[in-house]
């Protein structure tokens, strides 16, 4: 087995009011920043899964990301990988 | 006998003794469900109340999704069987899928904790029964992600077909646009509560249970919870003969 990390990135649809996005950019002002227009708050998760290969890993995420971490009545998500608990390492050692 | 109905308990859940003691006035026998029980105790009827299951972690009413009861109650809902979602319990049925629409932070980024009125659309409903249509119920509301919200053709065919239960009015009675103080959370439309198209699985924000007698400020959401009671009565042949009047 192999260790694959990812990141999931959710964001409001477009088109969804997004009020945190909104009150973000009705402060920027206080901070002296002009010019910064259609914040879109989200949330983003990290994870490591364990699996023979790439394409079965990231099934997993996918089911991950449509089912629990976003719901597509109002969002969209993106799956990236990324470095960290890298692939090639046989995980069965505890890390730590 | 008394018509048994459940009320399911997530980690969080905190309405549930509220929902058993409006139960209780109702003249029903409340039967408490842990989440992490497959059966459902042969209820007529199933109340998923407020609180704040799983913490609202990742988006209110995902994670209670997942816990062993609600497959029961999804197989239950698909049988016909009646389920009334308040507050995180709606938010549990739409992210469940039992019931349209989702429910999204608030427009003002702040929890509402206050009284508002809502009126029932319908009377002719297992949750409506006997309501005034129009007539504003008071009662309160407690919720930091509850803007109903489904795109605009979804919202005209709730409407078309009848499967808005409840608006949100202003002192006039008029429906509270989203910008407007009597809405407490910006849900399009003013819906407060909705159902399923087969109009036996219904959610709304405001906590009847709350409101369903007159020591609690108002005892106007009394007539949702009694409606419940009768339907399910009803449905498993037991008749309205149960039903108490409420006064205690």
């Amino acid at each position: 087995m192999t260790s694959f990390r990812f990141a999931v990135n959710v964001t409001p649809k477009p088109g969804i009011l997004d009020p945190a996005g909104r009150a973000v950019e009705g402060s920027l002002g206080h901070l002296g920043i002009e010019g910064v227009q259609d914040v879109r708050i989200g949330r983003r998760a990290e994870l490591t899964v364990e699996a023979t290969e790439v394409t079965v890993a990231r099934a997993v995420v996918e089911r991950m990301a449509s089912e629990l971490l976003s719901n597509p009545l109002i969002e969209v998500f993106e799956i990236e990988s990324i470095a960290g608990a890298s692939s090639a390492t046989d995980s069965q050692a505890g890390a730590d | 006998m008394p018509v048994r109905v459940g009320v399911v308990v997530f980690p969080g859940s905190n309405c549930d003794r509220d929902t058993v003691r409006a139960l209780d006035l109702v003249g029903a026998e409340p039967v408490v469900l842990w989440h992490e029980q497959a059966s459902l105790d042969s209820v007529a009827a199933v109340v998923l109340p407020g609180g704040f299951a799983y913490g609202d972690y990742v988006r209110a009413g995902v994670i209670a999704r997942f816990s062993p009861v609600m497959r029961s109650v999804a197989e239950f809902a698909g049988r016909g069987g009646l389920v009334l979602g308040i507050c995180n319990g709606f938010q549990v049925l739409a992210e469940s899928g039992l019931v349209p629409g989702a429910l999204l932070r608030n427009a003002s980024l702040r929890f509402v904790g206050h009284e508002v009125a809502i009126a029932p659309v319908r009377s002719d409903t297992a949750f409506t029964r006997g309501l005034e249509i129009g007539r504003g119920l008071r009662m309160p509301v407690a919720h930091g992600e509850g803007r109903f919200y489904a795109d605009a053709v979804t919202l005209d065919a709730l409407e078309r077909d009848g499967q808005v239960l409840f608006r949100y009015v202003d002192p006039a009675g008029m429906p509270a646009d989203p910008d407007h103080l009597a809405n407490p959370n910006g849900s399009l439309r003013a819906i407060a509560g909705v159902m399923n198209a087969a109009g036996n699985v219904a959610g709304l924000m405001p906590h009847p249970e709350r409101a369903a007698e007159v020591i609690l400020g108002s005892d106007e959401g009394f007539g949702i919870i009694r409606s419940l009671v009768e339907s399910a009565a009803q449905a498993v042949g037991q008749g309205p003969a149960v039903i108490g009047t409420g006064a205690r």
